[in-house]
């Protein structure tokens, strides 16, 4: 008897390989585990190298030389010092930061109230409001968006129907503006401060909203002091939920937005394509990252509070 | 309804409609102006089918739409499978290593820019390609990113439902004699077929309508069909764009409104048999006392 | 399949559970328990919620792994063996029916697993059926089915592999009472025709009364008593489970005669006459228990005609001023506020429609009862 066929090994290797180290637990985890590391992981890793080069021809630089037996390790801080020093980085940043807390402000503003009286609404009718919501969320973003174009534009509907009433003589100008910016993340954003918020308060105990009525709260008194407390993991998910896309959004300002609206997903864009600057935008994003740290960090933490509590 | 006043039935409904007047008047506009027989956009000129017979000869939009079709399916099975690979370890094991690190990266996409989530993947796939001359940029990146992405919308919409799900069944299932494999296929699977299917729904819209990340991912020849819409955008107005608004809002509307009715009809029909039953068991116990 | 256990040779019991013991984060769940459980018997599991008892039933069916200790059935120690292995099932609190599988299915899933013949499978499951009498059931959906419903096709399923030790977490917790002393007797009958060793967990004492062969009181992860349900009534071995079972009075007081046939202790409510021995020592602090319905109430002082023997007279005795009256229809509870400042509860049967002797509020009393009937506890 020759060698064995190869086969036949493979498969007992196989056998023994899952009988002994692969159990179902280590599968479960393992999976996702390893498709998060190779995508998400490593991908962060990557950035933050070469956030620490510079361009260097074709392609970037290396951190790491070896040459006389000496391993160094070189990090340029040039991309970070820059972005530190410059002015239209910085106001780039703040001004993300505004809009997108502009725009947090508004969901939470015109959001709640929606979700509220979804709530309360009768239960037979709960389903379909739902629905009309969900319509909207499913239809495609990018679609809705560019609505809003034929919608302000100088020849568009809402000029024409403003001068057909007579209330203006010249058409306004409303695109590509501050607030052509804020109605289209408005608009884009709502149904994910509205979702989240429904979820929360229809889950709510009417009997304490009886209780307090009972003990002589009035309805306004019941909605501040029992409502929207109890609400408050909803609305930090909300919030979230809109605040953090919001402050990387590019498909919004690069359509509806305007030359006072620089909003830093649009410098990292066109960073990118257009200087071909990889570095400078890894950079760029790196920050960006440490920026939604902290509001990251609470998102998760409401979203394991709520999971567990389920 | 507690503690309602007439003025805040009155405010409820109105600021509700208020709100859906918002929400859908754009979408009205799109679908108005696709049937609108001029070029010159905003201005009404009368009622014409032009533009969807424009799309039919659009090849650069037909081609995006293949693609994206294609990408979204793809997307969409990939991310429901890791999407519960991912619930059901969060679920079902309170304590590994890396918990925190697992859980925290994989609901992470579900709020991260997808400027940084782009910029990140395609980097690494740039270095992966140096090194081993492989991938190219196309489809396959794309997906890569899609199922990124559509992973944590799965592992929410399923985690949900594991939760929901009695812990008792997969007990029952084992002491009855499955083992922990076979307790996932017969037991667990069947249950949450409904959240299987909602969440490959969610998935392969979310794939079928991205920009950024399939902008980042993409490669010459493999521009799916948001990117398209988002370049002739960028432009100016086209009217070939309502009609493809068009046809997708109606598309979208016919599948909510009969998966909506649809599942509604079976609750209530489940909630008949459930009161049914009740009545039954009330009679015979009343019947014993007789 | 499941591993066969030998059966249980003579002398060697059933089940054999020694030292057991279940730790999570440092808290002792179960608590070092040592248990034999005989062949056939019902066995219950008594005690609050967070006693431990459910944790115990979960190493039995093998949902949870012991920190220590040994269980061992038909000689074998199953500890480590995973619950799809054990000869044994369990009928869960909530029933856990299959919701996506029919009764049918439901009933035959345990024995499909076994590789079982169809026809094999098919006799059993009608069998197991007509055993809860739901043989037209069989097509149904779970959430067709009522709560009684549910509940009889989760004992047929439990039922249908013939196990060798059948477990029930608070089997009759979710049904209403009307529905549930109903169920306590057809649950017996149908455990007692298979005959299968049964545990049996829950909170209810007369669920455990009424069902369990044999009782165990379980209190912060350890067993207390075990026994009999009227041994554990007529006989606690401490304070805690004469009161955990029904309710009891408790005198205190200081041993002041001790013979070995009777015991004369001395209290603040006067001198109590036990008549029989107890072990304990001249001048010790005990508890004298004595049940409520074991107590006589009436305005006059108790006669000597009345009392169980003549040296009674005098002792088991004490006045008092009914503070408060409950009552339930078959009986009247009186809470009598005696001299000494001790509440005591009596209760009394309403053995006849309309009764001359009915006491009323504020009325004063003798309260009196019988040596024989005295537990003296000493922990």
């Amino acid at each position: 008897m020759n060698t064995p066929s190869p086969a036949p090994v493979t498969a007992a290797l196989l056998h023994l390989l899952t009988l002994r180290w692969l159990t179902g637990r280590r599968l479960v985890i393992g999976v996702p585990a390893l498709w998060l590391a190779g995508a998400f992981l490593l991908p962060f890793l990557i950035v933050l190298r070469i956030s620490f080069t510079e361009m260097e021809g074709a392609g970037f630089g290396s951190i790491v030389s070896y040459s006389d037996g000496l391993l160094q390790l070189k990090l340029k801080l040039s991309n970070y010092l820059f972005i530190a020093s410059d002015d239209l980085y910085l106001l780039t940043y703040l001004s993300s930061l505004k809009y997108a807390a502009i725009t947090t402000v508004l969901c939470l503003a015109i959001g709640y109230p929606f979700a509220y009286f979804m709530a309360r609404a009768r239960p037979t009718i709960r389903p379909v409001l739902m629905m009309l919501v969900m319509l909207p969320f499913w239809t495609s973003f990018l679609l809705r968006i560019y609505a809003w174009k034929g919608i302000l534009a100088n020849n568009g509907i809402l000029n024409d129907l403003l001068q057909a009433l007579g209330v203006i003589a010249q058409p306004l100008h409303m695109m590509h503006t501050p607030f052509s910016l804020v109605i289209g993340m408005l608009y884009a954003y709502l149904p994910f401060m509205i979702l989240p918020l429904y979820a929360n308060l229809v889950k709510m105990d009417v009997r304490l909203l009886e209780a307090a009525a009972d003990l002589g709260a009035t309805p306004l008194q019941t909605f501040w002091r029992i409502t929207v407390p109890l609400s408050k993991s909803g609305i930090i998910a909300g919030a979230m939920l809109v605040f953090i896309p919001a402050m990387g959004e590019y498909v919004i300002p690069a359509l509806l937005g305007g030359p006072e609206t620089l909003m830093i997903g649009q410098v990292l864009w066109d960073e990118f394509f257009t200087n071909n600057d990889w570095p400078m935008a890894s950079s760029v994003t790196v920050v960006m990252v440490l920026l939604i740290l902290v509001p990251m960090a609470i998102f998760n933490k409401v979203q394991a509070g709520q999971q567990e509590n389920a | 309804m507690n503690g309602a006043t007439v003025f805040g039935r009155w405010f409820g409904r109105s600021w509700l409609s208020l709100g859906y007047l918002f929400l859908y008047l754009p979408i009205l506009v799109l679908i108005v102006f696709s049937f609108n027989d001029s070029r010159q956009d905003m201005v009404w000129s009368g009622f014409s089918t032009r533009w969807y017979s424009a799309l039919l000869v659009d090849a650069e939009i037909i081609a995006g739409f293949v693609l994206s079709l294609k990408i979204a399916v793809l997307a969409a099975c990939a991310s429901v499978v890791l999407g519960t690979f991912a619930a059901f370890a969060l679920d079902r094991y309170s304590r590994f290593t890396g918990r925190v690190l697992f859980s925290s990266m994989v609901s992470a996409p579900l709020v991260m820019p997808e400027v940084i989530i782009g910029l990140s993947l395609l980097l690494m796939l740039v270095s992966v390609q140096k090194l081993f001359g492989f991938p190219e940029r196309g489809m396959l990146t794309i997906w890569i990113g899609h199922t990124l992405l559509g992973m944590a919308y799965a592992a929410v919409v399923v985690r949900s439902r594991l939760q929901e799900m009695s812990k008792s069944l997969a007990e029952a299932a084992m002491d009855l004699g499955c083992r922990p494999h076979q307790v996932f296929f017969l037991v667990t699977l069947p249950n949450i077929t409904q959240a299987l299917a909602s969440a490959w729904l969610l998935t392969f819209t979310l794939s079928l309508d991205d920009v950024v990340l399939s902008a980042f991912l993409s490669g010459p020849g493999s521009s799916t069909m948001p990117i398209v819409i988002f370049s002739r955008a960028r432009l100016g107005l086209d009217p070939r764009v309502n009609a493809v608004a068009a046809l997708t809002i109606l598309v979208v509307t016919i599948a909510v409104i009969v998966s909506s009715v649809m599942l509604a009809r079976a609750e209530r029909r489940r909630q008949k048999q459930i009161a049914a039953a009740f009545e039954a068991d009330a009679e015979s116990l009343s019947s014993t006392i007789k | 399949m499941t591993t066969p256990v030998p059966a249980a040779s003579a002398g060697q019991p059933f089940l054999l559970i020694r030292n057991l013991v279940k730790e999570f984060d440092g808290v002792r769940a179960v608590d070092d328990i040592s248990l034999t459980i005989e062949q056939g018997e019902i066995f219950a599991l008594l005690g609050s919620s967070g006693c431990g008892k459910s944790t115990l039933l979960r190493m039995l069916a093998g949902f949870e792994t012991p920190s220590a200790g040994q269980i061992v059935l038909g000689g074998a120690d199953i500890v480590k063996v995973p619950p799809y292995k054990r000869p044994i099932n369990m009928m869960f609190q909530s029933y856990a029916l299959f919701p996506h599988l029919s009764v049918w299915d439901n009933v035959a899933f345990g024995l499909r697993r076994d590789g079982m013949a169809k026809d094999a499978i098919a006799a059993q499951v009608e069998k197991m059926l007509a055993l809860v009498q739901l043989s037209s059931f069989g097509k149904r959906m779970p959430h067709q089915l009522s709560g009684g419903q549910q509940q009889r096709v989760a004992l047929a399923r439990s039922l249908s592999k013939r196990p060798q030790l059948l477990l029930l977490d608070e089997p009759l917790g979710a049904l209403d009472k009307k529905l549930r002393e109903r169920t306590q007797i057809e649950l017996v009958n149908i455990i007692e025709q298979v005959g299968v060793t049964c545990v049996m967990v829950t909170h209810d004492q007369d669920e455990a009364m009424s069902m369990a062969t044999r009782i165990g009181v379980m209190s912060e992860g350890r067993i207390l008593q075990v026994g009999a349900p009227g041994d554990i009534y007529e006989t606690p071995n401490c304070r805690f489970v004469a009161d955990f079972i029904g309710s009891v009075n408790l005198f205190a007081g200081r041993v002041t005669v001790d013979e070995t046939d009777y015991v004369v202790i001395e209290s603040p409510e006067g001198l109590h006459y036990v008549s029989h021995g107890i072990t304990g020592t001249l001048g010790m602090a005990v508890s004298v228990a004595v049940r409520p319905e074991k107590i006589g109430v009436q305005v006059d002082a108790p006669t000597m005609e009345m009392r169980a023997s003549a040296a009674e007279h005098g002792y088991n005795c004490a006045q008092g001023m009914i503070t408060a009256i409950a009552y339930f229809g078959n009986e009247t509870r009186y809470h009598v506020l005696l001299d000494s400042g001790m509440e005591v509860r009596v209760a009394r049967t309403n053995a006849a429609r309309h009764d001359s002797s009915r006491l009323a509020r504020e009325q004063r009393v003798f309260v009196w009862w019988d040596g024989a009937d005295i537990v003296v506890l000493t922990s």
